[in-house]
């Protein structure tokens, strides 16, 4: 018998950010190519990336600048796509940037806006609400450390300032 | 030329079909917006950010949807509202109809007073105050 295939599969939809500007607004990008399994399961003989998987790299770019904001002291949860709209794909060999503006921000929730673009041309248009929720919530529970930004999601972050010497 | 009732309630049509993902059929003045339009706590966030974009208003929190009064016990006490709660409740939501809830203040009657009517009357006298 084989034995089993062991790794941790990363659940990361951007590949970096390119922009970020604490407290109001970052973009981040994504690179689609023909080696991600999931570009062949969408369409049959057409390759592209999942609408799906573009809401949630909007979400990893928004929820990174939203949890940034509050110093990560929080776990950013999505908890509402307000608006969600696409003219297009991404397909292999496409560049999409995630360009996301903070809304609003509270103790409670913040909303963000974004734009989504294809090798530079709009094509969509997503609108977020995030919760924010604390280790102390008390209808809920939840491991006692912060388990929505790991060291994926601040990697990326770090490896951003690191490049621009921020 | 300030907004007439009738524009009001066009553009509160909107929010909430925008909001909440129902047709405009479904959004009268006597629906409710958890029991008649399937709101759900996140969506009165959303509710407000989008009125007050749509209204070009601030709404504090709180204001619009009551906050602090069911977990307060000089308000409320075995599920039901006390006549401090009830006054308490007509102070913070001067903008709904009380004639139904009156009859029976209890708790789980609270979302019946959140109705299309009651956000077209707050923001009604939100844009008078203007």
């Amino acid at each position: 018998m084989e034995p089993a295939l062991l790794y941790t599969m990363r659940w990361i939809w951007i590949d970096t950010f390119t922009e970020f500007e604490s407290g109001k607004k970052a973009s981040a990008v994504k690179n689609v190519t023909l080696a991600e399994e999931h570009v062949h399961d969408y369409a049959p003989a057409y390759p592209l990336l999942p609408p799906p998987l573009m809401i949630e790299g909007m979400a990893q770019t928004a929820g990174i600048l939203v949890g940034e904001t509050r110093g990560f002291r929080e776990n950013v949860i999505l908890a509402k796509i307000r608006r969600a709209v696409f003219d297009d794909y991404g397909r292999p060999g496409d560049r999409l940037t995630y360009t996301v503006v903070l809304d609003s921000i509270d103790d409670t929730a913040a909303m963000t806006h974004g734009e989504v673009f294809r090798n530079g041309d709009k094509i969509g248009e997503v609108d977020l609400i995030f919760s924010h929720v604390g280790q102390s919530s008390a209808e809920l529970e939840l491991p006692s450390h912060n388990f929505v930004f790991g060291d994926t999601f601040l990697d990326l972050l770090k490896n951003y300032r690191i490049r621009v010497g921020d | 030329m300030p907004a007439t009732r009738e524009d009001v309630f066009k553009q509160v049509e909107e929010v909430l079909v925008d909001a909440l993902g129902v047709d405009e059929d479904e959004v009268s003045e006597d629906a409710t917006l958890q029991g008649d339009l399937g709101a759900e706590s996140i969506d009165f966030l959303d509710i407000v950010f989008r009125l007050e974009k749509k209204f070009s208003i601030k709404i504090p929190r709180g204001e619009l949807f009551p906050e602090d009064i069911v977990n307060n016990p000089d308000y409320v006490a075995d599920g039901k509202f006390t006549e401090a709660g009830i006054i308490r409740l007509k102070e913070a939501m001067p903008h709904a109809d009380f004639s139904a809830f009156d009859k029976a203040p209890n708790v789980s009657k609270m979302p019946e007073l959140f109705t299309v009517r009651t956000l077209t009357n707050y923001i009604e006298a939100k844009l008078q105050a203007a």
